[in-house]
């Protein structure tokens, strides 16, 4: 009811869930909740530095324009390279709160995945779309019985999702059999 | 050694890569026994995620054997058993002494408003992951800790980000006594938090999903009362009668960037990516709690903005907390509710995928294929 100052009455007691749930109001007290206060000053955390040593920048390393200096570790699983690598170059010249910076990384993270794909087919192990994105698990992981007769709410998006996938690759192949038969026909 | 490599979206393989090198002198190379596929990996393979580069690993939930050692580490040694939590942090920055060790200042070079974390972009730090026969891990005397012995290997995978995430996420709710406690998302985030409500005092726990599977699984593994959203017109007038039109004391957004319900959100975040997300969950999270109530969000959503109804949240007077989870500072108490039988982490494990098949477990994971709940993956390496 809560028109009146009243709380609505619990469906079990205290006693009744302790009874019930093993473990019931263990952490009840917030001091028993590890991280609380969030903030906690002292805490032994195994660092024996004051300033970590630095790890060595091997290649020019990219960072958010909102950190003062590189910081003294990082990444190093992909490196900047070709047209992708220069447009991200060009996204870290813009700060974290700047829509360019998110939408220029989200972009030449397409480019990045195309010019992969480019460079594996001149590769003795070219992408294959069938063992890459694990299609096949539909045959064998009750793909349907998984989907159908259910209250999925994804249901309505699925049969969009594989057009959106693999609309790119269809565009492609496109793109790329009218190259050929404009070249072709040029020659003839 | 053999690694899952990302070949763009909705793609993935494995591919030899050379062995990591100590690269800091507080590094450690760990041999990867055991690893698992989050949910927020499917926002990177989705292509959600920006600067997710082609040829990065993924991975940020996995255990494994010491291989080797920097010159500056004093607390681990080739052959320690070690679980490694999903943060990097190096313990001694502004942040990270104050126990923030999501927010570490010194790992993640791409940006500061997230810290470092394994195989989860450069945005996130530029780090490979763990879905690998090895994995870097820097700040070896901070990050990692032994396995107990005590301790099984999946039970103690799942402490490394799943089942610290999902108290931690009870946690920012700041449950008290009697609290009734609503959890959108019964994936292995929103079935931890759920369990971790009842620890922590909640008088009625209530799960939404659309996957009969997985409320059927909140319901025997973390005593919650479910309903399905596909069921219900509209779930936020639902879940004001049955709160008796208060609105839950508390509500955990434990879905994140890919919330299903809305098909124009949808559309709009998970394919077109013009937002860091879909607020679907998180808006119904506002509408559902009461007036002066917690929203609790762990759900993953990217740097980009989303349309939030922020206006509700503040003419409610609510509470929003949130944050990546700190995960070893939940460990010992963890730690003590595994070992009191309170909670049993590896229950909610469906899938054990050989590393060689990974993108078999993607895709049955992302399609939500075979009744999956938490899919671990299982290097072959001798």
């Amino acid at each position: 009811m809560p028109y009146t100052a009243d709380r609505p009455k619990p469906k079990a007691t205290s006693e009744e869930l302790r009874a019930r749930i093993p473990g019931w109001g263990a952490d009840l007290d917030p001091k028993d909740r590890p991280a609380v206060p969030r903030e906690q000053p002292g805490l032994e955390t195994g660092a024996h530095w004051h300033f970590p040593d630095r790890q060595p920048e091997k290649w020019p390393r990219e960072r958010s324009i909102e950190h003062e200096q590189l910081t003294p570790v990082f990444g190093t699983s992909t490196p900047l390279r070709g047209v992708s690598g220069a447009m991200r170059r060009a996204a870290y010249k813009y700060s974290e709160g700047r829509a360019a910076h998110w939408l220029i990384l989200l972009a030449a993270d397409r480019v990045d995945a195309w010019e992969h794909h480019l460079r594996s087919l001149a590769t003795l192990r070219p992408d294959n779309p069938v063992t890459e994105t694990g299609m096949l698990s539909e045959f064998s992981s009750h793909g349907i019985r998984s989907r159908f007769g259910k209250k999925r709410a994804d249901l309505p998006h699925q049969a969009l999702d594989p057009v959106v996938v693999a609309g790119p690759w269809l565009l492609a192949v496109g793109i790329a059999v009218a190259g050929i038969r404009s070249w072709r026909r040029r020659r003839c | 050694m053999k690694a899952m490599v990302y070949r763009g979206p909705y793609k993935v393989r494995v591919e030899e890569k050379d062995i990591p090198r100590i690269e800091h002198p507080n590094d450690a190379i760990v041999r990867v026994s055991l690893a698992a596929i989050c949910g927020s990996d499917l926002h990177l393979y989705h292509g959600m995620m920006p600067d997710t580069r082609v040829g990065m690993t993924f991975g940020h939930e996995f255990v494994g054997t010491v291989h080797q050692v920097g010159s500056s580490v004093q607390n681990l040694k080739p052959g320690d058993r070690v679980m490694v939590p999903f943060n990097i942090f190096c313990g001694s920055c502004y942040f990270c002494s104050r126990g923030l060790y999501s927010n570490c200042h010194n790992v993640n070079p791409n940006a500061t408003a997230v810290g470092g974390i394994y195989g989860y972009s450069h945005t996130c730090g530029g780090y490979d992951g763990g879905q690998a026969e090895f994995v870097r891990v820097p700040f070896a005397d901070v990050g990692p800790a032994r396995i107990p012995d005590w301790m099984d290997e999946e039970d103690a995978v799942l402490c490394t980000d799943a089942l610290a995430t999902g108290y931690f996420g009870a946690q920012l709710g700041d449950i008290g006594e009697g609290d009734t406690v609503a959890v959108f998302g019964a994936g292995p985030v929103g079935l931890f938090a759920a369990k971790s409500s009842w620890l922590m005092g909640a008088g009625r726990v209530i799960v939404i999903d659309h996957l009969e599977y997985r409320l059927e699984k909140a319901r025997s593994f973390a005593d919650a009362e479910t309903y399905n959203f596909t069921e219900y017109d509209d779930i936020v007038l639902h879940m004001k009668k049955i709160t008796d039109y208060l609105g839950a004391d508390v509500v955990i957004d434990a879905v994140g960037a890919e919330a299903d319900g809305n098909l124009t959100q949808h559309v709009a975040s998970s394919q077109l990516k013009l937002q860091g997300g879909s607020p679907v969950a998180l808006n119904w999270a506002i509408d559902s709690v009461r007036k002066g109530g917690t929203v609790s969000v762990m759900g993953a959503y990217g740097p980009m903005f989303s349309a939030v109804k922020f206006g509700d949240a503040v003419n409610k007077g609510l509470t929003l907390r949130m944050n990546q989870c700190p995960v070893k500072r939940q460990w010992p108490r963890l730690f003590d509710h595994i070992r009191n039988g309170y909670l049993k982490p590896s229950d909610i494990v469906t899938h054990r995928i050989p590393l060689e098949h990974i993108a078999d477990g993607y895709h049955m994971f992302s399609a939500k294929l075979d009744n999956i709940i938490k899919p671990l993956v299982v290097p072959t390496a001798g």
